[in-house]
């Protein structure tokens, strides 16, 4: 999803600190730096994709999020990304806060599990909803915390995290998500993409 | 051991100070090197040896005649690739190949040294060996790289000259030799030290051999640097020759028949004392302590940008090790990759064709070098 890529690349600033968590094979690593002079580092489970990633010359640790975070000093990045992996983790909480420990601020993008095609599939077919962002079934999907952009908005209200900026993602479109929209681009957005600090 | 093959030698001038209080002088580090060193002299790979290596990394070793020690990393096209970089090995000293060790004669004496040799440290090893950057007019390596006790060099070289090699790679190494692995090798010391052809280190001023002791101690070694899982594939009960169990103690099974046959072979080119005290320097290596229980500091001015490297089957230098030293190069933002690959070859891993380690490595290797042009 290059859309998503820039977006994130806009969000943040030239000359910092960049983690990526669950960088995969380094697509968005390489892409980052590319468009920006990031001193930019990742972390991947995946030990084909650590391969692939460190022969692409990208400094990457093989390791797991979950517990492999702790490691990181507290601040010691200005951004850390985690793009569509929250939902994968067995304590999505806990990652959000080690985000929030390890980077200045954030980014976490998420898919919108109450976009209108997966609401009009579970609907209708009455079976888990397969979208394009949502590829397997609900056997051997690694996905264990699927959540909608307003439980997203939810939760960082409960857990006094700021919320800088909101985007939602519909194909190519994107546009900003405020408190009065909010129900709407719940409903519009495939993907969710936001800046947020503690 | 034939030494009459013609071995390429530095006479260091330098006085060096070692760990024990002793300096030497005008003591001689034998190398080799594969390659050519260009004309900005910034394509230099400096590699070290592990316990039982030698200068010898690729070709044929002129005095084993067998493959280098490290063949399927180091060659034409290999992952350490001699058409494009200027590759470097020393014996260590305190080794046996051509380099100041105990099988060496002392000048005042006319005796080889025996244990009268002092002991030696692996800083005293890379301190040595930072003397060839000078001989070779090369002001920055372009990567230090070396596994289990050539990790530790490694590391012990960029925490000494944090300024002198633009990347390091530490291979299923760590950064302070557990108390398993301190046993394993004092049960190899022993073993040589129980031979009485040792006669306390003076077998050489005797005309006496410990073979049958340092035989012994590479079996026992050699057993470590393989995997459970390795050895029942490639050996299983399977009976040497006859069909059946001979009833005697004759090596009846092929593991038995093939540990001998690693130590009959070892004795021929490796010299007890050496055995003695490079294992000794493996044991005293504490870079945490070195640097008041903090590796973090060993680290801390450097720009190095590393890649460590451990697998899965090791368990003499075991991936949690290795992830140590990433974890204390991270707490310091060092520039730190790590991926432990998937073996069921145990330590020996890194020396066999593994064939995701040895692309990994050649990946990293040629990426680093186009990036940093």
């Amino acid at each position: 999803m290059k859309q998503e890529f820039k977006i994130i690349a806009d969000l943040i600033e030239s000359n910092t600190r960049v983690l990526d968590v669950g960088c995969g094979d380094g697509t968005l690593m390489e892409f980052l730096k590319n468009n920006k002079k990031l001193d930019i580092r990742g972390i991947e489970i995946s030990k084909n994709n650590v391969q692939q990633c460190i022969g692409k010359g990208l400094t990457v640790i093989e390791g797991n999020a979950e517990t492999d975070l702790s490691q990181f000093p507290d601040g010691s990045f200005d951004f850390v990304i985690l793009s569509q992996t929250l939902q994968a983790f067995l304590n999505p909480e806990k990652v959000i806060s080690e985000l929030l420990r390890v980077g200045k601020k954030a980014i976490v993008t998420i898919p919108n599990f109450g976009y209108w095609k997966v609401r009009l599939h579970l609907l209708i077919k009455g079976t888990m909803p397969i979208t394009r962002t949502l590829p397997d079934e609900w056997y051997n999907t690694p996905n264990l915390h699927m959540c909608t952009i307003q439980d997203f908005f939810i939760f960082c209200k409960k857990r006094e995290i700021n919320l800088y900026n909101s985007i939602a993602l519909q194909n190519l479109k994107s546009s900003k998500i405020t408190s009065t929209n909010l129900t709407l681009k719940n409903l519009t957005a495939v993907l969710g993409i936001f800046l947020i600090e503690k | 051991m034939n030494i009459n093959v013609k071995i390429k030698s530095l006479i260091i001038d330098k006085p060096l100070k070692l760990d024990c209080g002793q300096t030497i002088n005008n003591f001689p580090l034998a190398y080799e090197t594969y390659g050519v060193l260009n004309k900005k002299r910034d394509n230099a790979i400096l590699v070290f040896h592990a316990l039982t290596g030698d200068q010898f990394v690729s070709g044929i070793n002129p005095i084993t005649k067998k493959d280098g020690w490290w063949s399927y990393a180091v060659g034409s096209d290999k992952a350490i690739d001699t058409n494009k970089y200027f590759i470097i090995c020393a014996n260590v000293i305190g080794g046996c190949l051509g380099s100041f060790g105990p099988s060496n004669i002392n000048p005042k004496t006319n005796k080889v040294y025996g244990t009268t040799f002092p002991i030696i440290t692996i800083n005293d090893m890379v301190n040595a060996q930072y003397n060839l950057l000078k001989f070779f007019k090369i002001e920055k390596l372009f990567a230090v790289i070396g596994g289990s006790m050539g990790g530790m060099q490694a590391l012990q070289f960029v925490s000494n000259f944090p300024n002198k090699t633009k990347i390091a790679i530490p291979i299923a190494t760590t950064s302070n030799h557990s108390a398993q692995n301190i046993a394993f090798n004092e049960l190899g010391r022993q073993s040589i030290m129980a031979d009485p052809n040792w006669v306390n280190g003076d077998y050489s001023n005797q005309n006496k051999n410990p073979n049958k002791g340092l035989s012994v101690a590479r079996m026992a070694a050699h057993i470590t640097y393989l995997s459970k899982n390795g050895l029942q594939d490639k050996f299983g009960r399977k009976l040497q020759e006859s069909d059946d169990l001979k009833f005697s103690f004759d090596a009846d099974f092929q593991i038995e028949s093939y540990l001998r046959h690693q130590g009959s072979v070892f004795v021929d080119r490796f010299d007890a004392n050496s055995y003695l005290y490079i294992t000794r320097a493996m044991d005293y290596f504490d870079l945490i302590k070195q640097h008041d229980g903090n590796l973090s500091k060993a680290f801390i001015d450097t720009k190095t940008k590393f890649l460590i490297i451990s697998f899965t089957s090791d368990w003499l230098y075991p991936s949690s090790e290795n992830k140590e030293i990433v974890i204390a190069l991270n707490a310091i933002g060092a520039d730190v990759g790590f991926v432990e690959i998937e073996s069921d070859k145990g330590h020996d891993s890194f020396l066999l064709n593994t064939s995701s380690f040895l692309d990994t490595l050649k990946d990293y290797i040629n990426t680093s070098y186009q990036n940093n042009k």
